[in-house]
């Protein structure tokens, strides 16, 4: 087990690692690489969901679709993460406009113009590798 | 078929250490199985049901061949994170009304205080959890996790920094009393929240403590119980729950598991909230408590800003005493799981060995309630009610 290590370190720089895409969540990752932020849809119940599954979470129906949100979000609420040794950031849940709240955070913006009902719309930001699929963030409208 | 009265809390044991560098983590579990059996006046030889969590160095099979368990015939490893011990004595209780078990022994430990975090393996986006390349880029942790849940209560209910400072507050009157907790000192709800932010809302001393250690319960069936000279604590209800965001089209921080799971142990139990004498909440962190203390229905949903406030939670002060040892936030949280002091602190207080200056007088019903896992992604419940009998 590693040492807890308490010191920050201000060249650290926080790191974008590629997600691990697996049989299910291949159509999700490529999406991303076309800019296009999936959610899932079930024709049987009409609910909305986030993360995309192929069995729908509410009604288990396979008769879901991943539809491409609008990129129009608003924050259902947020911390402002002071103890981090790549300096603070803002995680957040924010609310598509389509439905489903997704856990991600809020970059580029003034932490202080950060609130509850704020609305953010969506960015990308890549990780490390060639043709790895970048990552969605949103930022404060 | 129901638990209620079936089974007994015989035996208890906190252990001492908040610091091992000098210790294994096994080594730990047996100190305290050792201790709780001593407390129970049970040998090895009369455990036939082990239970542990993801705490326990590879699990049921290395433990029971580590500490020479070999007379077992149930075995049960549920992991729901701190709250696992809680649920592990209503699945106790439940073996012992089947008859699948008579001696049950519930371990936690570990020393994160000199390790590091170790288990549970920090989120990854490369782990294979459903969840992790979705969620884990974002950098959550227990801390901002469950602040998110804080920022979120005082958005919809007024909640202040200052009413959860009342959780530390009360929490640190009833550690000073107890030589063994890590922190001793009585704070104010100034000191609690001028300390440093750590993830808005919360402060530092809105965190629980990080500490080496651990403990152990076991749990008998009445004719074990009936030939031991130790007081009776019998199990009158439990349940458990768990909770996500279920796909997010209605996510609500503000609720926890113990929405599920406590209003099925209060109805196994026969008993109600304001039956209660004392709680063992369970308080990763300040916000825990007062989410906790609503869902299980002590006071209506939102309203628990103002319960917790003016010392309402400190013991001979307030109208719910909880967390009589110090906690999680004062005392200890070992391996970052605190639900086995839960339990023994509320056994403490049924036994009427709590101390003086903070037993509950007249105790003779007691809750210990527990959340594992993240209150602001997914996480565990176990409610248990237990009276003197």
């Amino acid at each position: 087990m590693a040492q807890t290590t308490s010191e920050p370190d201000a060249s650290a720089v926080r790191r974008l690692l590629p997600p691990r895409v697996n049989a299910e969540t291949m159509r999700f990752w490529a999406a991303a690489q076309e800019g296009k932020l999936l959610y899932g849809y079930c024709d049987a119940c009409h609910q909305t969901h986030y993360y995309p599954r192929t069995l729908c979470p509410y009604c288990f129906s396979d008769e879901t679709q991943w539809k491409a949100g609008s990129g129009h979000a608003v924050v259902y609420t947020y911390s402002i993460m002071h103890r981090s040794p790549t300096g603070p950031y803002a995680i957040a849940y924010v609310t598509l406009a389509e439905g489903p709240s997704i856990l991600t955070n809020l970059i580029d913006c003034d932490f202080e113009r950060i609130k509850i009902g704020s609305p953010v719309k969506l960015v990308w930001r890549a990780t490390e590798g060639d043709g790895t699929p970048p990552l969605p963030f949103f930022t404060v409208v | 078929m129901s638990i209620k009265g079936k089974s007994y809390i015989m035996g208890a044991f906190e252990h001492p250490t908040r610091k091992a560098p000098d210790k294994s983590a096994p080594q730990l579990h047996a100190e305290c199985a050792k201790g709780a059996l001593a407390d129970a006046g049970l040998t090895k030889a009369d455990i036939d049901g082990f239970f542990c969590a993801g705490d326990a160095p590879g699990g049921p099979m290395s433990m029971a061949d580590y500490m020479g368990l070999r007379n077992l015939r149930h075995l049960d490893s549920t992991d729901v994170g701190g709250s696992s011990y809680i649920l592990h004595v209503g699945h106790a209780s439940e073996a012992i009304a089947a008859g699948k078990c008579s001696v049950a022994l519930i371990t936690l430990a570990g020393k994160p205080l000199t390790e590091g975090a170790g288990a549970p393996a920090r989120a990854s986006a490369l782990g294979t959890r459903p969840e992790d390349a979705f969620e884990s880029p974002y950098g959550g942790t227990t801390h901002n996790q469950y602040a998110m849940c804080a920022t979120r209560h005082m958005y919809e209910y007024g909640t202040t920094s200052e009413q959860l400072a009342w959780i530390k507050v009360a929490a640190s009157h009833h550690a000073q009393y107890n030589p063994n907790a890590l922190l001793r000192s009585v704070v104010t709800v100034d000191d609690v929240v001028n300390s440093p932010i750590i993830a808005t809302p919360l402060h530092r001393m809105d965190c629980c403590v990080v500490t080496d250690g651990g403990g152990a319960v076991i749990v008998t069936n009445r004719e074990v119980a009936g030939q031991l000279k130790r007081p009776k604590v019998r199990v009158l209800g439990a349940a458990e729950g768990v909770k996500g965001p279920f796909g997010g089209s209605s996510l609500d921080l503000t609720v926890s598991a113990a929405a599920l799971s406590g209003p099925k142990a209060f109805a196994e139990a026969g008993v109600k909230p304001s039956d209660i004498k004392y709680a063992s909440i369970y308080d990763s962190f300040t916000i825990t408590v007062l989410i906790q203390i609503e869902d299980l229905g002590f006071c209506a949903k939102g309203h628990g800003g103002r319960f917790v406030a003016d010392g309402n939670l400190i013991s001979g002060v307030g109208k719910l005493p909880f967390n009589t040892d110090g906690g999680g936030l004062c005392n200890n949280h070992p391996s970052n799981r605190g639900g086995i002091t839960k339990v023994i602190e509320a056994v403490r207080q049924l036994r009427g060995e709590a101390h003086p200056k903070v037993q509950v007088r007249n105790c003779d019903l007691a809750l210990a309630h527990g959340t594992g896992g993240s209150l602001g992604t997914r996480h565990g419940a176990a409610t248990l009610i237990m009276e003197r009998e």
